[in-house]
């Protein structure tokens, strides 16, 4: 079958198995490996996606099931050369060590602020506990989002690092 | 427009700096094993068995075959025909890569199906039809010696049991005569049961031979990349120049990434069949069910004090390694480093007896963020020194205070033979009580109680021995645990450092430009950190058992101190100067007395491709070096726990959690934090939820992240830590080592809270691990759940 979709604002057609998942689809098709696959039961949330602005877990999604949607990704986060605050937030607050876990919580965390700008540590613990970290124990995590909270203008790239 | 970091806040050296790692990181530009895609790939997946204990009768491929877009399946009798259906696991038992006569686990591999792509290859695996003969099953590591037991490693000649070893450490007798001298003697019967680290990326690989250059690259999930690699040599013929093994990024390993499985050999022989790359990554069931488990060690502890200090300590250990031996441990020990279990008390005497088991579980046995079985001796002195103070009624932190080996007494010979480094175990103990407010919570605890509130504190003082290890004592299959660095000087002072271990997050490529950089004043970076290739880097034995900062972080500052001193004989050369009238500071060499005559070593650098390099030297500035260890390291820390249990659900809520931590000098101390979180949750999820169990059939009953139950930002709490340095006296830059430390002293801590918030009401004496509503609402009924 063919699915039609918009990725990270371009659109991106392809025919498909009915039985593709979005996470893979994603990984083959545009190449975008920042979206991992982690367990296979939509525990972990290695593979979070944002469909329509919502956080959603494409190791669960069929790729059919995205027809005429907006998907973004990881590498849709950085815009006109600048990183999004979460990203920035993740760098300034060591909110990531092996980087699995990374694409899924900084999404999450995008379409939280995007909901609700100014969330308590504890909405935003709440908002990531779909998805797992094995490295950061959190705490660095919830820093990240709150300092994007704080520095909701993008952080100049190059200036990361 | 905010920044994450000025300039000026950048250390040249020690100090908090964002990671060099996290720019790719956070633009989803990792390249991880499963992100590695080579023309003409194929796709392996991997038939498991689905019962714990049977003969095979019969493989049927013929309908797989017939699949369009299968191109081959591999079993065990193709892999007998090239002498590689069996393998040596890293403690030189033999593990199957495919079954040929038996399965002994559930989840065992039996067959390999290569396809076009990943959802044909599962295609395949189903079509693959294997007649079973099921045969009796043991999987209670206390009942493998029974007469009655089935024999598990009946291809092993002349085996009749499942008996694996059995190993000893410390003086008996003299632990006989402390324990008849003593004024209390307490036992607990104790599980640590089979967990599993779990890693959010699982493993795989993508092997590619060349036929015509013969040369095989294997991308792979490996926290030890040297080490595979001579392995792969050894068990597979190839001439190991002709093997480049590539470690990527690398989404977490935590000791799940330090053996050979055999979905790595099937890549490699389904890429030499089939004269492609051939891709392999495992889904998180088969990752739960056949990769290195952790732990699995019942306990039984006696414990003996007199005049108020303890005296003595005598364990007894079944060790259950599942159905082949493939624990990865220094050779020479068996039980790996549980003879640390003494932990940080001045003893009179010690004395533990290990008996290793086969059971028809998934093979392992490896440190699941631990240093080979540092974590299994940690929880059992920390829960035995609690029940000793209950019995004794004294307060468990005074009975600590009482009985810890004082500073002054370091270097320390323990009773099991280690000679522990340094320590300020006082300090640390009181530091932490001071951060919880101890005396405080005692009335909060009481006050509650009194409203029938129930709540718990708990406090584990653990000593971790790390960074194996001295080559002459320790070894993995005859490899000695030494690692390599080099470090070359570009013209224009870049440098490159080449690393033997390997980061799976734990930042290596920001932390070791750091050592570079404090010792050469080159800032950071201008450092490149090469690691996880071994084309690139030199030999080594790799990331775990926190050896990475005190074995290879001491080579790497080994090295640049060689460079320095390189620097110095130029510096001299250029600056017309005898070498012995140069003196250093960060970044340059100067002459004594006129710091005005110097030369940074940025300069150095390109005079050592210059006119004026001296003719008696080799040119470049640069150098190599592999570091042996003289002994172990020994970080310690003191950890307090504060629980509340639900009396109506059972339900353990981890309220706060202070951690105060001595890993010695802290080369960054925002990754040393963010490595105490991880580990620190990884603790909570050991004591509270994690459990990999077997039913009687073998039944793996933890196989998905359904059932195998993680932490999410919910379970745990902000963490509270505090520090304290004292450095490793031996170590070149005083680094201890730190990324497991949370994990192995949080779980007896937290356990200990749950224990303290019971006792007194219910009588609760021990709960084992994980401590789910379920099992702590049997205990609260004095209906202690059997262990399983």
């Amino acid at each position: 079958m063919q699915v039609t979709l918009t990725v990270n604002g371009a659109e991106v057609s392809r025919e498909v198995e009915p039985r593709l998942l979005l996470v893979h689809f994603l990984r083959d098709t545009p190449g975008l490996t920042g979206t991992h696959w982690g367990c296979d039961t939509s525990n972990c949330g290695a593979c979070v996606v944002l469909i329509d602005g919502e956080p959603v877990k494409s190791c669960t999604t069929l790729a059919a099931m995205t027809e005429g949607h907006e998907v973004r990704t990881v590498e849709g986060m950085e815009q006109g050369g600048e990183l999004d605050p979460v990203q920035a937030g993740f760098m300034a607050e060591h909110g990531l060590q092996c980087g699995f876990c990374t694409p899924g919580m900084m999404l999450t965390a995008r379409a939280l602020l995007d909901a609700n700008p100014d969330p308590t540590d504890t909405e935003i613990r709440e908002a990531i506990s779909g998805q797992i970290c094995r490295c950061t124990g959190y705490t660095n995590i919830v820093k990240a989002i709150r300092w994007a909270a704080d520095h909701p203008a993008a952080a100049p790239v190059g200036e990361e690092s | 427009m905010a920044t994450v970091e000025s300039p000026q806040e950048r250390p040249i050296g020690y100090g908090r700096l964002t990671r060099k790692e996290d720019p790719r990181f956070i633009r989803g530009k990792g390249t991880y094993v499963d992100d590695v895609v080579l023309p003409g790939m194929l796709h392996g997946a991997i038939l498991r068995s689905p019962v714990a204990h049977a003969r095979i009768v019969s493989i049927d491929t013929s309908a797989a075959l017939a699949h369009p877009k299968v191109h081959a399946v591999v079993t065990g009798k193709d892999l007998e025909g090239l002498g590689l259906h069996w393998m040596p696991t890293m403690s030189a038992d033999t593990q199957a890569v495919l079954a040929t006569d038996k399965v002994r686990f559930q989840g065992q591999e039996v067959a390999f199906v290569i396809a076009d792509d990943h959802y044909s290859a599962r295609d395949g695996v189903e079509l693959i039809d294997v007649e079973y003969e099921e045969l009796p099953v043991v999987v209670d590591a206390r009942k493998a010696l029974d007469a009655d037991a089935p024999v598990i490693r009946d291809d092993k000649e002349g085996k009749a049991d499942n008996h694996i070893f059995d190993w000893e450490a410390g003086d008996s007798a003299e632990t006989d005569a402390v324990f008849a001298d003593a004024d209390v003697v307490v036992e607990r019967d104790m599980i640590y049961p089979r967990c599993h680290p779990a890693p959010l990326e699982t493993c795989g690989s993508v092997a590619d031979m060349n036929p015509v250059t013969g040369k095989l690259t294997l991308w792979t999930t490996s926290q030890a990349p040297h080490a595979h690699r001579t392995v792969y040599a050894m068990v597979a013929g190839l001439p190991e120049h002709k093997i480049q093994v590539i470690s990527p990024d690398i989404g977490g390993g935590f000791g799940n990434k330090v053996p050979i499985y055999p979905g790595y050999v099937c890549s490699i022989v389904g890429s030499i069949v089939t004269g492609k790359p051939i891709k392999w990554m495992e889904d998180r069931s088969e990752n739960l069910m056949s990769t290195g488990f952790a732990r699995d060690y019942v306990m039984h502890g006696e414990i003996a004090a007199k005049d108020g200090k303890i005296t003595g300590l005598r364990v007894d250990v079944i060790a259950d390694h599942g159905a082949f031996n493939a624990t990865a441990q220094p050779t020479k020990y068996p039980a790996g480093f549980f003879h640390i279990f003494t932990g940080s008390y001045d003893l009179q005497a010690a004395h533990c007896k290990v008996k290793g088991v086969y059971t028809n579980k998934a093979p392992g046995g490896v440190a699941y963020r631990c240093s080979f079985r540092v974590t299994e001796a940690a929880y059992l002195v920390e829960r035995m020194v609690d029940a000793l103070a209950m019995e004794m009624e004294v307060d468990p932190a005074q009975l600590r205070l009482d009985s810890f080996i004082a500073p002054e007494q370091f270097p320390y010979e323990n009773k099991t033979g280690w000679t522990y480094d340094s320590g300020e175990y006082e300090t640390a103990m009181r530091m932490a009580m001071e951060m919880a407010g101890y005396d405080e919570l005692r009335r909060e605890q009481a006050e509650k109680r009194a409203r029938g509130e129930l709540m718990g504190i708990g406090i584990s003082f653990f000593t971790e021995t790390v960074g194996a290890g001295p080559r002459k004592d320790m070894d993995i299959l005859g490899l000695g645990m030494s690692d390599g660095a080099d470090l070359r000087v570009h013209p224009t002072g870049k440098a490159v450092l080449g690393i033997s271990v390997q980061t799976q997050g734990q930042g290596h490529e920001t932390t070791f430009a750091q050592i570079v950089a404090e010792e050469l004043g080159i800032p950071p970076e201008d450092i490149d950190v090469v690691h996880g290739d071994t084309d690139r880097t030199p030999f080594g034995l790799g990331t775990y058992g926190s050896r990475s900062t005190p074995v290879s972080g001491a080579a790497a500052a080994t090295v640049a101190r060689k460079v320095r001193e390189k620097a110095k004989l130029i510096a001299a050369g250029m600056l017309e100067a005898s070498p012995a009238d140069l003196e250093w500071e960060k970044g340059r060499w100067f002459v004594k007395g006129d710091p005005e005559q110097g030369k940074t070593i940025q300069e150095i650098a390109l005079g050592a491709h210059g006119t004026a390099m001296p003719d008696e030297l080799e040119g470049a500035l640069d150098a190599t070096c592999n570091y042996n260890p003289p002994n172990l390291t020994f970080p310690f820390g003191a950890y307090i726990c504060v629980v509340d249990v639900d009396p109506g659900t059972a339900q353990v809520t981890v309220r706060r959690f202070i951690a105060v931590d001595d890993c010695g000098v802290r080369i960054n101390p925002m990754i040393v934090d963010g490595q105490i979180h991880g580990g620190l949750a990884e603790g909570v999820g050991i004591a509270l939820m994690e459990l990999i169990a077997f039913d009687e059939q073998g039944n793996c009953l933890g196989s998905s992240f359904m059932d195998y139950l993680i932490p999410t930002a919910l379970e745990v709490p902000d963490w509270e830590l505090g520090a304290t340095v004292t450095p490793s006296p031996h170590h070149p830059i005083g680094a201890k080592g730190v990324g497991e430390s949370p994990t192995v002293g949080s779980p007896p801590a937290i356990v200990n809270a749950v224990i303290d918030a019971l006792h007194e009401t219910h009588g609760v004496t021990h709960i084992d691990m994980p401590m789910t509503p379920a099992r702590v609402w049997a205990a609260m009924q004095g209906r202690p759940e059997p262990p399983q």
